[in-house]
């Protein structure tokens, strides 16, 4: 299958292309489908019975044991908001948040308010690769705290977390324990039931799903405050009329990501590795940042040292290649990605983090023209860079004390 | 993705002036690796004349910074070096036909880059008193620490007053939850809370404003006067300030326009009101004579 667009698309852990056959399958949705699920008539009942089919494909792809564990939300977000705030409502003794450092801010954001509402928030550290300090986990684990949030998947590194052991161990302790998995579904085998995971976020644009439309899954029994209240619909926990173009849409995607999960550990596995190894033996310091032994199949974050990566972006944007980076440029802020900052990785290998998350639509000419583009765009901006020795085509010799700009 | 101008991009894809220049007489290094941008500025001088004879940038940072340097070097060569000092970091931005808010501080390194070098051909030491918060107004780019550092000189309390004194939470007001926050902190930090409801003080208890907050409510004021000119096709800038007298410029339709002094009588007007002061409001070219008949 080829790509929907032209140009080169390695940022699918930012969004991805919504499959054809997911479009197709939602369209009608928008037109004669148009009835509302809660009506007594048949246009209502033809799209109620579009939504349980959709609920069971959702089921199907997370393996959870009940189609009614599945509740359908607009985003991540709010699935992850939900996830959180349910949990601090259903027990209000407990005001204690245990989560990771390297969450994606639709967590960490909350968490930080939640603190200046009073909450205790454990911040799990990591150490250079990414992986979480388990010891420190089971230190914070108490009957204070209220739920565990912790991600299946980084969306940066790729760098997988042991969700399901440290759902095990929450459990023991009597915690419940919530998992962002945007990045993970569809990307890793996932089997619920056989889990001690109560909440987990998913959301339909990282599957090639339209964006809009995420999902809750709720184990059966697990105490639950909704966030927004209303109808009756989703049995009450999420009110608000169904997204059901959307809810076709996702059920569909999810049926193509259970089709194709092989096809992530072998083809896509494949392209990614090819696409690291030709880079990282071609051009000088550069590494590959995260847990390579433990992470998602399509996703490769390589920091390019001593250069930055919003400039890389728009190099490779000029060719056509789309991929994304850690830089504090890239989102305004003042400082590099917090992940890169929580592994340790240096201020000038941190600012040139380039992440290439790869998708099943792409194919070994794009990557091998990928791999072609990357080594001039490097030497081009490290020509410019004050630690680059453009002569020797190395970095200055002790590149930190040859350059030390005033209020650095 | 940024709103970049064409400048920006040409001047990305195609810096001027990269590398070091060879024999160098004056280096200047700013930047800061947290943020991800840093410049290091080489210039070569010619001491019988002062004239900056070549330019040239290294530079690690985003697209921005890279043009950034890259247009400061186009505009410094061939200046002498005291023209240079005037070259303001909005000169920068102007030449590149505009930089989004977030990346207005790639042209403020540009600037201080080029203090920091005239300070080394000139055997002194340059000290920056650069301090950069967390972006907060977007509308106007203004940041955290810009704003902690108002309310803490001049006791402020409300957002308005915040807006007043640094123009944040002026435009779009996405940023006033993140300004009542500042407030609350530094507010804590004197023993008192933040109360959302407070109505700002009267004007007449006014309070001893700082140099910084002044000169700020002056380019207020006068802010707020231009969009009135440009309807006519005229326009204001502010020159300088001096005590009680403030120099304006006025260019377009405004400038040799018969009612020239009317509309400065305006504006005086306008700024004395905004400030609870008393001011005079003359053309630059005033300048000159005002500092004679004041010695």
């Amino acid at each position: 299958m080829t790509q929907a667009t032209s140009g080169i698309y390695l940022d699918n852990n930012a969004t991805t292309m919504v499959d054809p056959a997911v479009v197709e399958a939602m369209l009608p949705y928008f037109t004669e489908q148009f009835g509302n699920p809660s009506s007594m008539h048949q246009f209502g009942d033809r799209v109620g019975r579009a939504l349980k089919t959709a609920r069971q494909q959702v089921q199907a792809l997370l393996g959870a044991e009940l189609d009614s564990e599945i509740v359908f939300t607009s985003c991540g977000t709010e699935s992850d908001s939900t996830a959180i705030l349910s949990a601090l409502k259903a027990q209000p003794e407990r005001r204690e948040i245990i989560t990771t450092v390297v969450e994606h801010p639709a967590v960490l954001s909350l968490c930080e308010h939640l603190e200046k509402e009073g909450c205790t928030v454990h911040y799990l550290k990591v150490d250079k690769k990414g992986r979480i300090d388990m010891q420190q986990y089971l230190d914070a684990l108490s009957n204070k705290v209220a739920i565990v949030s912790v991600m299946w998947a980084n969306n940066e590194t790729g760098t997988l977390f042991p969700v399901e052991e440290m759902a095990e161990l929450a459990r023991s302790a009597g915690v419940m324990f919530h998992t962002d998995a945007v990045q993970a579904v569809g990307k890793v085998p996932i089997d619920l039931k056989r889990t001690a995971i109560d909440m987990l976020s998913l959301s339909g644009h990282k599957l090639h799903a339209p964006k809009g439309i995420g999902v809750l899954y709720l184990r059966r029994g697990t105490r639950f405050r909704p966030l927004l209240r209303g109808g009756h619909q989703e049995r009450g926990r999420r009110a608000g009329t169904e997204n059901s173009a959307s809810i076709v849409a996702l059920g569909k995607a999810c049926e193509l990501a259970l089709a194709h999960m092989d096809e992530e550990k072998t083809q896509v596995r494949k392209l990614r590795d090819r696409l690291e190894q030709g880079i990282l033996q071609t051009v000088p310091n550069c590494f590959v940042t995260g847990d390579p032994s433990n992470r998602l199949p399509n996703t490769c974050n390589i920091a390019f040292e001593y250069i930055e990566g919003e400039a890389i972006l728009l190099l490779l944007n000029k060719l056509g290649i789309a991929a994304s980076s850690g830089s504090a440029c890239t989102s305004g802020s003042l400082e590099p990605s917090h992940v890169m900052r929580a592994m340790d990785i240096p201020f000038t290998a941190a600012h040139g983090t380039t992440r290439f998350s790869l998708s099943r639509y792409n194919t070994v000419e794009e990557i091998d023209r990928v791999i072609e583009a990357v080594p001039p765009i490097v030497a081009q901006l490290r020509r410019l860079s004050p630690y680059w020795d453009a002569a020797a085509n190395a970095p200055v010799e002790e590149p930190e004390a040859a350059f030390q700009p005033a209020y650095a | 993705m940024w709103d970049y101008s064409e400048t920006v991009k040409e001047h990305f894809f195609n810096p001027r002036n990269a590398g070091a220049v060879a024999d160098a007489n004056a280096i200047g290094e700013v930047g800061s690796l947290s943020c991800g941008d840093a410049l290091r500025l080489t210039l070569k001088v010619d001491p019988a004349t002062d004239t900056i004879l070549e330019a040239g940038f290294q530079t690690f940072g985003c697209g921005s910074a890279i043009a950034s340097s890259s247009a400061l070097t186009e505009m410094i060569k061939g200046m002498s070096v005291d023209e240079a000092l005037n070259v303001s970091n909005q000169d920068i931005a102007d030449f590149l036909e505009g930089l989004p808010p977030e990346k207005m501080h790639c042209s403020v390194m540009g600037r201080e880059a080029l203090q920091a070098a005239v300070a080394n051909y000139r055997g002194e030491v340059w000290k920056d008193d650069h301090e950069e918060g967390a972006l907060v107004c977007k509308c106007f780019a203004v940041d955290a620490v810009m704003i902690e550092d108002t309310i803490r000189a001049n006791g402020l309390s409300t957002v308005e007053e915040v807006t007043n004194y640094t123009k944040a939470g002026g435009g779009c007001s996405a940023c006033h939850e993140p300004i009542e926050e500042i407030l609350t902190k530094v507010l804590a930090e004197q023993g008192k809370t933040f109360d959302p409801t407070a109505a700002p003080p009267p004007p007449a208890g006014k309070p001893k404003l700082g140099n910084l907050a002044r000169i700020r409510r002056i380019e207020n004021a006068i802010e707020a006067i231009r969009p009135n000119l440009q309807r006519d096709h005229g326009d204001v800038e502010l020159v300088d300030i001096d005590g009680k007298n403030v120099f304006v410029n006025m260019t377009g339709a405004c400038s040799g326009c018969q009612m020239a002094s009317t509309t400065l009588e305006g504006i005086q007007q306008r700024i004395v009101e905004d400030l609870g002061e008393f001011v005079r409001v003359l053309p630059a070219q005033a300048m000159q004579t005002a500092a004679a008949s004041a010695d």
